[in-house]
């Protein structure tokens, strides 16, 4: 499966949510598709794109989170999986997109590739669904699955190790961060509790 | 134990007048009465992490959430953090409220903590990080909301370190 084809096959669901994707290659691809305000391409902080899916989805219950992670990126911030298991959000989804590659940066072998099961670590931190997907129809049937489940889940896709046709994006870091955050503002002020600003005791 | 009860309460009601709904935290010996008054509030988010980067992620998260955040760890956890505040914070300009035990500095006996606080200030230097250290109870509230509205102000991180002075009895 192509990470272009799978990221298309879900968009219909990601239109609609909170989404957190890591950097370089998945940031382009879910671009490539059509930016939205609800889209958050967390470029070079590398590990931390489920960490802040986790803080979002612990700030705001009502919204369903989606966060894009990387085999590489997960590797190196194994501890989320332990601290997403401790809390559980039913709201947060974590897909990661395994291509056993830091194929951003030119494409090296990650530890995926000589055996290290994410999915069972996922499982073995205690993540309470964990499913693993090789085509596209079980990415989406995971994907529409588990929005229905509203349990924290991650999903392991096997994709292939391709870069996307362009890294491009015709957006600034700061541009996105802002629009995002004013996103989640409207969505806040729009949902039955009151905004922060109006509970300062 | 001889860390203070009655500081670490000024201080968790001073986070508490900052309307902070949510901490990342890792557990320290300074830090014990903090990090139990946060799970005892029923209003408080408290997220206990495994490593001090997942901290800054999580309070990047919540901070565009719309949820006020604030960060325990000691000056230690902040050196393990030092890429995801530069590469994180600093480079999508969103603030932190850092709580820095400061652990390795004037009276410590703890012979393995002294390399971390030789270097807890000039590396906050270096970073740019604008730093209050609290040693006095009267002031404690005062500082944090002062640190809490520069790091709203400017959309950057910024560091509270929690001195010996306030944080420990035996003096
Ligand atoms: C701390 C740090 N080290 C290295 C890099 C360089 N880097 C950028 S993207 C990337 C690979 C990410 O791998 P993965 O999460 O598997 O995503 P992929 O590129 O395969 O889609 C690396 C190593 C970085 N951004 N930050
Ligand atoms: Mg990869």
């Amino acid at each position: 499966m192509k990470t272009s084809d799978a990221l298309r096959a879900i968009y219909p669901e990601l239109e609609r949510r909170i989404v957190v994707t890591i950097m370089g290659a998945t940031a382009s691809e879910l671009y490539a598709l059509g930016h939205r305000p609800n889209f958050f391409y967390l470029e070079h902080a590398m590990g931390l794109a489920s960490s802040m899916g986790l803080g979002i989805a612990l700030s705001m219950p009502e919204q369903q989170v989606i966060v894009l992670d990387g085999d590489g990126s997960l590797l190196m911030n194994l501890g989320t999986l332990s601290t997403m298991a401790r809390y559980k959000p039913g709201n947060l989804l974590h897909i990661v997109l395994d291509n056993e590659s830091l194929l951003s940066v030119g494409g090296f072998p990650t530890a995926t590739a000589t055996g290290t099961d994410l999915a069972g670590v996922a499982r073995a931190a205690g993540i309470p669904r964990v499913t693993e997907a090789r085509t596209v129809p079980e990415f989406q049937k995971a994907v529409s699955d588990t929005l229905r489940a509203r349990m924290l889940t991650t999903i392991v896709a096997k994709v292939e190790a391709v870069p996307p046709a362009s890294y491009y994006m015709d957006l600034t870091l700061l541009e996105n961060r802002f629009q995002f955050w004013r996103h989640l503002q409207s969505l806040r002020h729009s949902s039955p509790s009151p905004p922060a600003a109006e509970r300062v005791g | 134990m001889p860390v203070s009860i009655t500081n670490s309460k000024l201080i968790y009601d001073g986070l508490k007048a900052c309307d902070v709904r949510l901490i990342a935290a890792l557990p320290e010996t300074w830090l014990v009465h903090l990090i139990r008054m946060a799970d005892e509030d029923r209003a408080m988010t408290l997220v206990r992490v495994a490593r001090e980067e997942e901290a800054i992620g999580i309070a990047a998260g919540a901070h565009l959430a719309g949820v006020n955040a604030a960060l325990l760890m000691q000056n230690h956890g902040f050196l393990a953090a030092i890429n995801p505040v530069v590469s994180l914070a600093f480079l999508y300009k969103i603030p932190l409220l850092m709580l820095i035990s400061y652990r390795g500095h004037v009276g410590e006996k703890d012979p393995w903590q002294t390399q971390g606080g030789l270097v807890t200030e000039p590396l906050l230097r270096a970073l740019n990080i604008p730093t209050w250290q609290l040693s006095a109870a009267h002031d404690v509230a005062r500082q944090l909301k002062d640190a809490q509205t520069l790091a709203h102000a400017s959309l950057t991180p910024v560091a509270v370190l929690l001195t010996r002075d306030l944080m420990w009895e035996d003096g």
